[in-house]
């Protein structure tokens, strides 16, 4: 039989977004950010999303359209400062936002593609973001119950995926897409570049196609 | 008193931070804050110093200008940056893992405040202008030492008080904190000052830190 194939046009990947969906978008500071891919769910004007990401870009740029066009309902993230809007729409009571030390956001989102339901750190234990979370002690010390984050959709950012879904990377464009790809049920990934199997190096494949739905070729 | 420029300032700052890497012996791992701390990269001469940054790299470069700037490679500030041999990059739970997993010999961050029990605040000011705490919590619990860069005072009002008022991002986890005035060392319980600017006095600085602290018997003076 024919192997099916992941390669995809843009809308047709996007077609898999529902209204209400758990989006989790790859990125740190508008590095490794799947800028078509987010282009493309701003035209898709799903609404009531929940946008699991780092941060959300600047004002109007990248992740940031996405709530300029009233589609956030809830973000879950670590560092809004680049993106004032989002303080603003919180105040306004418009969306509701949870705020995790970075270190957190991202075992969480680990611990959900690697099958771990929860796990303790001692990042925030004590301050106003550990207000309400589970305290246990270890060795001493008071430690937070975290939990795994999982997403029903992830979109990411690669440089080069083979045409089965193996991806690399670009420097420091890496970030959260790695443990992204394996959080999401189903994961839809931007590259530069598609190669044919067998091109990439198996020792330098970073995200095995086993994390990997969909492949869209688009330039940032 | 002082008549330092806030470049100046913030200069002497890095540099003397720099002062305390340039002496290690062995292979040392720090992660640099946004801010003043990303300036120490520039004083530091040692070649066992090794640059992490928490969006993935560890072995990060000066800043990139020009035609040395790599669209896909920034350091935890947004700041181009350049690559170093031997540098590599990773994704960001194993960066935190790093970080967590008590990997980073230090950390330098900026701060609003400090206070005498060593408590650290530095990730808002409840304005509701921002929203956003990224690696500061994960930093000062994980890395095995914190170095606190900042200006000695705020308009005139001491950032080193004897409580903090602003929310917290870490308890007692200071170790060291470097202004443009002064060096104070926390150990064991004690607030102990170790170098001063050239310009001050210990009255001088006094009155201008809310806390106590003792002075070291081999008081230096700080590179100016």
């Amino acid at each position: 039989m024919a192997r099916v194939s992941k390669i995809m046009d843009i809308d047709q990947a996007m077609a898999k977004i529902k209204d209400g969906d758990r989006i989790m978008v790859g990125g740190f500071g508008l590095r490794g950010c799947p800028f078509a891919l987010i282009e493309a769910l701003v035209r898709t004007n799903k609404k009531d999303l929940t946008i699991i990401s780092n941060d959300l870009g600047s004002p109007g740029v990248g992740l940031g359209k996405l709530l300029s066009n009233n589609q956030v309902k809830a973000l879950i993230g670590s560092f809004y400062n680049w993106n004032p809007d989002v303080a603003a729409a919180r105040n306004a009571g418009k969306i509701k936002v949870t705020l995790l030390p970075q270190g957190t956001f991202a075992e969480s989102i680990r611990a959900a593609g690697w099958g771990i339901p929860a796990y303790y750190t001692l990042a925030s234990a004590g301050t106003e973001l550990g207000e309400g979370k589970e305290v246990r002690e270890f060795n001493g010390r008071k430690y937070v119950l975290e939990y795994a984050i999982e997403a029903d959709v992830a979109l990411i950012k690669a440089h080069k995926a083979d045409e089965l879904g193996n991806l690399v990377y670009c420097k420091t464009a890496r970030n959260f897409n790695p443990i992204m790809a394996a959080a999401a049920k189903y994961t839809i990934v931007q590259v530069d570049e598609i190669v044919p199997a067998g091109a990439l190096d198996p020792e330098a494949i970073v995200t095995p196609h086993i994390y990997v739905n969909a492949i869209v070729k688009g330039a940032n | 008193m002082l008549n330092l420029s806030k470049e100046a300032a913030q200069s002497r700052i890095a540099k003397n931070i720099a002062n305390l890497f340039n002496d290690a012996k062995d292979i040392t791992f720090i992660n640099l804050g946004v801010g003043i701390p990303t300036q120490v990269a520039s004083y530091i001469t040692n070649e066992n110093v090794f640059v992490q940054s928490e969006n993935g790299m560890l072995g990060v470069g000066p800043i990139a200008v020009g035609d040395e700037i790599h669209p896909e490679l920034i350091n935890a500030g947004r700041q181009p940056v350049k690559e170093t041999p031997g540098c590599s990059y990773f994704d960001s739970s194993t960066s935190f893992g790093m970080i967590r997993g008590g990997h980073i010999d230090a950390t330098v961050l900026g701060a609003f405040e400090v206070d005498r029990h060593g408590n650290v605040a530095n990730w808002i000011i409840p304005d509701g202008k921002m929203l956003g705490v990224g690696g500061a919590m994960d930093l000062v619990v994980g890395a095995k030492k914190v170095i606190i860069a900042m200006m000695h005072t705020s308009k005139g009002k001491p950032k080193l008080l004897k409580e903090c008022t602003l929310p917290i991002t870490g308890y007692g986890e200071v170790d060291v904190v470097v202004t443009e005035l002064a060096m104070f060392f926390f150990e064991n319980g004690r607030i102990i000052l170790k170098a001063i600017a050239p310009e001050v006095d210990l009255d001088y600085v006094r009155s201008v830190t809310e806390f106590d602290f003792d002075v070291s018997d081999d008081l230096k003076i700080m590179e100016p």
